[in-house]
């Protein structure tokens, strides 16, 4: 009988003093304690936690000793490792991102009609994003962009000399780039639930008025699909700025640390030489650029983004 | 407009999406031929050996002595059932909780469940790696299957809100209904909510299952003996002991891992889409 002793904030008694309490503020407060028991010790606590981590040198190994801004210091001053990494991984953010979103909303416009066979197309798609960021895509990844590998005998083919692209400097993070570029199928699949809830009479009116498409996607399609547009971007950047797996597995960082992302700086210095508390400080770090970013997004969405509330009636929370 | 310009429209987009569909296939058809390849054949441009490598497989099965991948498969389900089960009894009674409860400070804490959606990750690891390595988590699977318990883990807190989402849906006539029978607000969230979330249910099996599955750094930091080992780190272990030696072994297993994906994918195709599309974006 799991689902009763799940609910460890007390299984409901059939007793009429105790049903009445069940209607008061209590009864919300145990549905919502799992959440807020998580929140509180698995999601505050460590961020405070790693803050005041951030200003000591811990190690799992010694005592911790506080050490006010010396990491922080030494990030700024003298971490070369950390300006390299920042700016590769703001390289593939700026790279990755915008191309992902293009490729997911062209997509789902040509999606966006009823077609014969579009759960296929639709399933091909999709597909390459569903077996996402993990390590069986990456050895995969590692293989086709190889000197040898698929990649360069189709290049071949049309006789362009190829290189050796998971081991050129100059084109490994390009590779990274390609297959998060090959995964946009969630954005794409956000866009489409966007385009689903453009009133199709807009476009005939516009149509009437002699609008041509190029005409209609800049006046009707763009606009109307901003707040879409805007989540993906957000949570695009989000997540970019955070990827791990296929560096560490494909490129490992190399060659010549050209593919040397944050997270995988974070990474080392966390669990390759347990600098717990310097670690800390890139993570806050990284958390600040985030929120930077989501911050910068969001102000400028106020000249490009529009909800339909205003005109339509739309529901808003 | 006449009907040829229309047809012609129709040809042009098949021809895009065809186009589009095969490079995204692409790769993994080449995938499925290179796992069937020998070493000398692997470099080869042919999408499929002249002579199919079976052995691959069998060979890439046990390529990690002393154990097989049916250890590691059995312990990456065992793992992702025990986090799907808790997921659900969590995330749906703090989605019932949120979505039809009036409770003091209910919109304060809602803002921070919608602030800890765009959380990275990244900074809860460091912290939380200490914490469980005090409590001696280190090496077991609780640092999955608790996180999850309390709503949290890989995706925890979107499922709640997409639960609230779904829930908000429900016209409250049912729990005023079921409330002048005498139900209580468990009767309510078991009798009536659950049986009608069944969709958005399946949609949260789905997503928990994929990204447990893709969950690739938390295996990595807290999983450290081999009898434990996922699927994924037991890939890892292959192409760090090999060396890239044996690459049609490698893709094989690889291959493998990426088909209980594949088959979710077929058979709940709509909630998919659905699942995302209804999480109501705007607004």
């Amino acid at each position: 009988m799991e689902r009763t002793t799940s609910l460890a904030t007390g299984t409901p008694v059939r007793k009429k003093s105790f049903l009445k309490r069940w209607d008061s503020p209590i009864a919300g407060y145990l549905f919502i304690s799992p959440w807020l028991i998580g929140f509180l010790a698995l999601t505050a606590y460590p961020m405070l936690l790693s803050l005041y981590y951030s200003f000591t040198n811990y190690t799992l190994m010694k005592p911790i000793e506080w050490i006010g801004m010396e990491n922080y210091n030494r990030i700024f001053t003298t971490d070369e490792k950390f300006a390299q990494s920042i700016k590769i991984t703001f390289y593939y953010v700026l790279a990755s991102v915008p191309l992902k979103l293009i490729a997911a909303l062209l997509v789902a416009m040509l999606l966006n009609r009823a077609v014969r066979g579009i759960s296929i197309y639709r399933t091909a798609i999709y597909f390459p994003s569903l077996i996402g960021a993990s390590i069986a895509v990456s050895l995969l990844w590692k293989n086709i962009f190889g000197v040898d590998g698929f990649f360069n005998k189709v290049l071949g083919i049309f006789g362009i000399p190829g290189t050796g692209w998971v081991t050129n400097p100059d084109t490994a993070l390009w590779s990274l780039i390609v297959l998060s570029v090959w995964q946009f199928g969630s954005s794409m699949v956000i866009f489409l639930a966007g385009l689903k809830q453009i009133p199709t009479d807009l476009y005939e009116a516009s149509a009437v008025d002699g609008a041509g498409k190029l005409r209609q996607f800049f006046k009707i399609t763009l606009p109307m699909l901003s707040p879409t547009l805007y989540f993906n971007l957000i949570m695009g950047v989000i997540n970019s700025f955070q990827v791990f797996t296929p560096a560490y597995v494909i490129t490992g960082g190399g060659p010549m640390n050209s593919t040397y992302v944050y997270a995988l700086y974070l990474y080392e210095r966390a669990f390759s030489r347990y600098q717990l508390g310097y670690s800390s400080s890139l993570a806050w770090i990284m958390l600040l650029l985030i929120v930077a970013a989501a911050v910068a997004i969001n102000l400028t969405s106020k000249y490009w983004v529009f909800y339909e509330s205003e005109s339509q009636g739309g529901k808003r929370k | 407009m006449t009907i040829t310009k229309s047809k012609w429209k129709g040809l042009i987009r098949h021809a895009m999406l065809t186009v589009f569909s095969l490079i995204m296939v692409y790769p993994v058809i080449w995938w499925i031929g290179a796992s069937l390849k020998s070493n000398q054949e692997l470099s080869s441009p042919s999408l499929f050996p002249t002579v199919p490598q079976w052995s691959n497989y069998i060979k890439g099965w046990h390529s990690v002595p002393g154990f097989t991948f049916t250890d590691f498969y059995v312990n990456t389900f065992y793992l992702i059932i025990a986090i799907i089960i808790v997921t659900v009894i969590s995330s749906t009674l703090v989605a019932f909780g949120f979505a039809r409860l009036d409770f003091p400070l209910r919109g304060f804490w809602f803002s921070l469940l919608m602030l800890t959606l765009m959380l990275p990750g990244q900074v809860l690891i460091i912290p939380q790696y200490a914490m469980f390595h005090q409590f001696g988590w280190v090496n077991t699977y609780l640092p999955f299957i608790v996180p999850h318990a309390l709503a949290g883990g890989a995706g925890g807190t979107f499922f709640v809100f997409l639960l609230i989402q779904f829930i908000r849906g429900i016209p409250r006539e049912l729990d005023e209904s079921a409330k002048i029978d005498g139900c209580n607000w468990f009767g309510i969230y078991w009798r009536i909510i659950m049986p009608l979330m069944k969709p958005s249910i399946v949609t949260v099996i789905i997503f928990c299952f994929l990204w447990n599955w893709d969950d690739f750094l938390g295996h990595l930091l807290y999983i450290n003996s081999v009898d434990k080992y996922t699927v994924g780190l037991a890939l890892r272990m292959i192409n760090d002991s090999q060396g890239g030696a044996e690459w049609g072994q490698l893709l094989a297993m690889s291959l493998v891992s990426i088909l209980p994906a594949t088959f979710l994918f077929t058979f709940a195709q709509k909630y998919f889409v659905e699942g995302v599309a209804t999480t109501g974006i705007k607004g």
